[in-house]
């Protein structure tokens, strides 16, 4: 059984003809190209069999031998008289063909011990041709300053729109795919809509869209949606997980703190379109500009939002230096790309990154002033210090994108560095208190030179050394995390990581041309953005066939429009604004809406001013998602079953899952019933018969028109309800019981009752949190 | 035996034949929340290769966690030397420099403090259990009591933490998530990780839902926490208003709304979703029944403490555990807090062992008549123990005592472990003298007693090969059958 299903998954490959390198070629019955690459075929085998013992950690290197680096590869071997791992040309003399080839468990490698695995046959064959080519290495790619690449000429280009388009329908075509035609306008307005803004377009816009006959119809709703505030909400959404920020200081007491100001900056800087270099450099080193104000200082924010412990009877120090490694870690991941943090205790084993390169970088932060610990949670205060204080003055200048209604000052955790210098030393396996020799700030030589003589050893150096044109990952990374955004995939999968172990990109030269021309034009985010979603590539109706669920299920080659579930924040934004309750008021303190009785009470020491849920009232009820407030050891928690961080750490991307708890959600949470009950208010005072009712509804919700066979359905669930209710089988007192807005007695309540429960389950449907 | 080796096998290979189809197909999730045969969308679910050749001595595990670090000295680890030098300093000797908390660090002395409470001998292992712990006593032949473990953390979140994710920080999976993700799902109507909340008197330290994260697992393998209010699991109970019928109903009209759907887009997703409300409506009915106390006979109540049938204390947790194991819940988490006594411990630890002591021994109890115990893991212990010197002031009759990660009493009984003492301290009970039980390994021991080897339950992510055992443990052959 097992080998007919090899044979058939062969010939499938073989029939989708030639299949030149792909982004994942460990794929068994994968053809063995014609030019194997060490980036592309072998490194990627390497990296995941053979570096762990024979890889950049110099402690854990086996037989003194390295394969990460040819000089040492082709070298004599140390424990083999007269071996050679690799001889270039010639497999059968080489070792490290002999061993992977071996079924020998004395002889073969990886051992078996070491529960890697042997290789498969295709990925023997791949490392034969290798060798038989001349084992040339190359510089891994995203070491590499990305070249900006010539856009593929296309035989036919009606279909592409720009230059994405040509990147994309080439490797459509070597796969011998066709993409799909432009979604319906509807469908394209509710994507673009979502994905600008994370709101679903109103009525007013959808007739508008669809009456645009003009041929830049589609480009004028863009730029209506990327001039809307809401643009801003939408894009810090994914910047404040990788900021993991949150409203308490997370550990066991975890009390409350004040660092929304920074959030609201950033809704701020997306909005007025800050530069991704400047919105950057002030996040790594605005308090150290020449002249900085404060809007600068807070930005800083960024470094601050992490844990701070409450716990009486810590160790001061243990904590402080948690507190930096996670400073390394958010830079390093989120703006990097990067899985540094492996090299905390030991040099890496996959990438170049020795423990000292760790270290070196972690310098930059260590002058921070910073300390472990200020006192348990009954000293706790709404921020620590280093401090910034921002007073009434400063919100109605500079600053007037932060929304406090009282006029007193407030206080933001920012960065702040000590007069003299903290040394820095390597930590022997990582733990606070075994420091061993000192190093100085750096940043990893490996990725690209730190020269002293241009960069300041500070934060304003490695500012200046992130955002410089040839550091050749900043814009890779920031690109990817975008395209990831809109595509629920990004062109490197592992969005958290371009290092060795990473997954290779699938369309290298499109994120390369991308990449290059973000940073030519000024690191100018809405253009990119744009861009995006100008491409015939994104606007590509999300339908599937057999064919190409097939030969693409991931829709790794973009052959279809993006479909997928919305994530958390949007989910709620889509419910409160399609009813009306949306209250779109930006930034300020985050609020407290409905949630579970006794979740905070069940889970706390009893102390701080988050020992137990005041939910708030009015409009705080009604605001988007991303203000809910986030207290760290009991997250929102119809937000974290629909894949939301819980802000713990930084992270790049969220899962995207289908779980019975998202319907009990959707089918019980008040904030749903209670939209449905306050739009189904709206619509019975409206003068029109229950037919037009629930079509308007299911325009509201879904953001296109019903179906006839749609509305036969929902009409015959209302008729069926109404008769309940009025038989008294059910009971509408009941059902229009909840939530805390306005019930109107005047309205029939057996009607209200039935068009809600209409409502509600359409609000249930897998289309309506789905942008298609 | 022979059957069950089969089983476990033919368990693994419709696994992997479910992995590789992934690569057509979109991911298995094999998680907690799924109904066996269905497909659904996982991101970064990978083929899991050479998983147990062995099979497993317990199919489930209810880890009754307490929180804030009981006192092994006052409880199981005896010692008379501390009596007789009561209010001596602690010897630099024993100590050996070992760090110690912030909150006695600076004391000037650390005086012995022998317990307040008497001691007995209990059942062939002769077993010395302090007089707060009547009931657990009296099913020591059942227990294999763990004198030596010993963990790195020194403060409550980290040593939390460490011990169910085997990391002090990070955002790991819990050993729940790994459960789940390694064996997947027993049943068809409730989660595979259950998580049950109670608190004690005694002083408290929180927990927190990261204690139950599926980490960089796919979330299906998160755990689900129970709550003691009238919606067992979160935003289950149906809207006012709203009978079981009625949402029959609801569920009927959505699903034909939903087809049509997929008949436009082809989308599997969309299938996937109907199953899940299909599921979340099972669930429904499945929890009550399930958290309904009312129809457990006398006897059984007897059993548990009139606690029991009050819905949030630890004895009804007790309960609620048995019955969810019963239906073939892989791992039942629970978590009573209260065990920080840093002052006035003789009175806490009293209340506290009130609070737990009875129910625990019941559960084991009822467990063994239901024919449940040999394939049910049941553990019971804290995140470290507590040092053998007073904190604050010392008198005859109280006392308090810091955090000590170097020795600490744990026991498990059922599913395949030994019965019996292992480990052993110092006389001064600072140091572990014999038979050291690092968190690590008591991981890699409980995952062998399941099935699964330690080193080869891993994902990867970000690069990296990860397991919940990190990367050390050994299985500790003397604590198994």
């Amino acid at each position: 059984m097992p080998k007919r299903i090899t044979s058939v998954v062969l010939l499938m490959v073989i029939s989708i003809s030639v299949f030149t390198f792909a982004c994942n070629n460990q794929k068994s019955g994968q053809a063995i190209p014609e030019t194997v690459s060490y980036n592309f075929n072998i490194r990627p085998i390497l990296s995941d069999k053979c570096f762990a013992c024979h890889g950049p950690d110099a402690n854990k290197r086996e037989a003194k031998l390295r394969l990460d680096i040819a000089d040492s590869a082709y070298a004599p071997l140390k424990e083999t008289k007269g071996g050679f791992a690799i001889v270039p040309g010639k497999p059968e003399e080489s070792e490290l063909f002999k061993r992977v080839s071996s079924v020998d468990p004395t002889y073969q490698m990886p051992t078996p011990e070491s529960h890697l695995g042997a290789l498969t046959d295709h990925e023997i064959a791949l490392m034969k041709k290798w060798i038989e080519q001349g084992a040339k290495y190359e510089r891994h790619w995203a070491f590499s300053t990305p070249q900006k690449p010539t856009v593929p000429k296309l035989d036919d280009d009606k279909w592409a729109k720009n230059e994405i388009d040509h990147f994309t329908f080439k490797k459509m075509d070597e796969m011998g795919l066709k993409p799909n035609g432009e979604a319906d306008k509807e469908r394209l307005l509710k994507r673009i809509s979502e994905d600008l803004t994370g709101l679903p377009p109103s009525l007013q816009m959808m007739d508008d869209f669809l009456n645009d006959k003009s041929d830049n119809a589609y480009e004028k709703a863009v730029d209506r949606l990327l001039q809307s505030t809401a643009y801003g909400e939408k894009m810090a959404v994914h910047w404040l997980d990788v900021a993991r920020y949150a409203d308490s200081y997370g550990y066991q007491d975890d009390n409350i703190r004040t660092q929304w100001p920074w959030r609201d900056w950033v809704i701020h800087a997306f909005n007025e379109n800050l530069p991704y270099d400047k919105f950057i450099t002030w996040q790594l080193a605005g308090d150290k500009l020449p002249d900085a104000n404060k809007e600068q200082i807070l930005a800083t924010g960024f470094f601050r939002n992490h844990k701070y412990t409450e716990e009486g009877g810590v160790i001061p120090e243990e904590y402080r230096i948690e507190y930096i490694l996670d400073k390394t870690k958010t830079y390093s991941k989120g703006i990097m790309g990067l899985t540094v943090e492996c090299a905390q205790c030991h040099d890496h084993k996959y990438d170049p990154f020795s423990q000292k390169d760790y270290y070196s970088l972690f310098a930059f932060f260590n002058n921070t002033k910073e300390v472990g610990y200020e006192g348990d949670v009954s000293q706790s205060k709404p921020a620590k210090n280093p401090l910034l204080t921002i007073d009434n003055e400063d919100r109605k200048k500079l600053m007037s994108f932060i929304n406090f209604k009282d006029t007193g000052s407030l206080t933001v955790s920012v960065m702040g560095d000590q007069d003299t210098l903290r040394k820095t030393y390597v930590l022997n396996r990582g733990v606070y208190d075994a420091p061993t020799y000192e190093v100085r700030p750096a940043a990893l030589p490996a990725v690209m030179s730190f020269d002293t003589a241009q960069y300041p050893r500070d934060r304003l150096g490695l500012a200046a050394w992130t955002v410089n044109k040839n550091n050749p990952l900043t814009a890779r990374v920031y690109v990817n995390q975008l395209w990831q955004d809109f595509f629920g995939r990004g062109i490197v999968k592992t969005t958290g990581d371009f290092g060795m172990q990473g997954e290779l990109p699938s369309h290298p030269e499109l994120l390369d041309w991308l990449a290059v021309d973000f940073m030519e034009h000024g690191w100018d985010i809405k253009r990119l953005v744009k861009q995006i979603v100008m491409s015939a590539t994104y606007r590509q109706s999300s339908k599937v066939t057999e064919d190409k669920l097939s030969i693409d299920p991931e829709n790794i080659y973009l052959s279809r429009g993006p479909r997928f579930r919305l994530s958390a924040e949007f989910v709620r934004d889509l419910v409160l604004a399609s009813s009306g309750l949306l209250v779109r008021t930006i930034g300020g303190p985050s609020v407290k809406p409905y949630q579970p009785k006794g979740l905070w009470e069940m889970a706390t020491s009893g102390r701080g001013v988050l020992a137990t849920y005041k939910q708030d009232h009015g409009d705080a009820l009604y605001r988007r998602g991303m203000y809910t407030f986030i207290k760290l050891t009991v997250p929102p928690p119809s937000m974290i079953m629909f894949d939301a961080s819980n802000r713990d750490q930084c992270e790049v991307k969220r899962s995207k899952t289908n779980t019975p708890l998202q319907a009990l959600i959707m089918m019980n949470d008040p904030t749903v019933l209670e939209a449905s009950r306050v739009l189904s208010q709206v619509l019975n005072k409206e003068q029109t018969a229950t037919k037009d009712k629930i079509a308007k509804a299911f325009r509201l919700i879904v953001s296109r028109k019903a179906n006839e066979k749609e509305l036969q359905v929902l009409n015959s669930y209302y008729e069926e309800q109404l008769k309940l209710y009025k038989d008294k089988k059910l009971d509408a007192a009941l059902t229009l019981k909840v939530g805390e807005y306005a019930r109107d007695e005047k309205l029939d309540a057996n009607q209200v009752a039935a068009l809600m429960k209409t409502i509600s389950t359409i609000y249930n449907l897998e289309e309506t949190i789905t942008k298609g | 035996m022979q059957k069950e080796i089969l089983e476990h096998g033919l368990n693994m290979n419709r696994r992997r034949f479910l992995s590789r189809m992934s690569l057509g197909l979109g991911s298995v999730a094999l998680g907690s929340l799924l109904i066996p045969d269905l497909f659904s969308k996982s991101e970064e679910e990978t083929v899991l290769t050479g998983l147990p050749q062995f099979a497993p001595k317990a199919k489930r595990i209810i880890y009754l966690f307490q929180n804030g670090a009981p006192s092994q000295l006052d409880l199981f680890d005896y010692k008379p030397l501390l009596q007789k030098m009561q209010g001596e300093d602690l010897p630099a000797s024993i100590r050996m420099g070992q760090r110690l908390t912030g909150m006695t660090a600076d004391q000037a002395k650390f005086p012995l403090a022998g317990t307040v409470f008497r001691f007995g001998e209990y059942g062939q292992a002769r077993a010395q259990i302090s007089e707060t712990l009547p009931y657990t006593a009296s099913v020591v032949d059942d227990l294999c009591i763990i004198k030596s473990l010993w963990t790195e953390a020194i403060n409550h979140d980290p040593a939390l933490t460490f011990f169910q994710t085997g990391a002090q920080v990070g955002n790991r999976p819990s050993m729940g998530a790994w459960l789940s993700y390694g064996l997947g799902s027993e049943n068809k109507n409730l989660p595979a990780y259950c998580v049950l909340l109670s608190k004690g008197k005694g002083n408290g330290q929180g927990v927190y839902s990261k204690l139950w994260t599926n980490g960089f697992l796919d979330s299906v393998h998160q755990g689900v926490q129970f709550s003691s209010g009238e919606n067992p699991v979160l935003y289950l109970a149906n809207p006012e208003g709203m009978d079981k019928e009625d949402r029959r109903r609801m569920l009927d009209k959505l699903s034909e709304l939903n087809q049509a759907s997929y008949a436009e887009f082809g989308d599997p997703e969309i299938n996937a979703k109907v199953q899940q409300y299909e599921m979340a409506y099972r669930m429904q009915t499945a929890v009550p029944e399930i958290t309904d106390m009312s129809k457990e006979p006398e006897s059984i109540i007897k059993m548990y403490g009139p606690d029991c049938l009050v819905p949030g204390t630890f004895a009804a947790n007790c309960l609620l555990a048995r019955k969810l194991s019963e239906n073939g819940v892989r791992f039942v988490q629970l978590y009573h807090q209260g065990w920080d006594s840093h002052g006035n411990l003789p009175a806490e630890v009293r209340s506290q062992c009130k609070d737990v002591d009875q129910a625990s021994a019941a559960l084991i109890t009822d467990l063994k008549q239901r024919g449940m115990l040999d394939e049910t893991l049941v553990i019971w212990g804290g995140e470290f123990g507590r040092t053998n010197y007073c904190q604050g002031a010392l008198s005859k009759e109280n006392y308090g005592r810091d955090h000590h990660p170097r020795c600490f009493t744990v026991w498990m009984a059922g599913g395949g472990v030994k019965p019996g003492v292992y480990g052993e301290t110092d006389e001064f009970g600072y140091n572990i003298a014999k038979d050291p039980v690092h968190v690590h390994d008591f991981h890699a021991t409980i995952l062998s007693l399941m099935g699964l080897n330690h080193e080869q339950l891993t994902f990867k992510h970000l690069g990296r090969r990860y397991r919940l055992t990190d990367v050390a443990g050994n299985v500790v052959k003397g604590l198994i059958a």
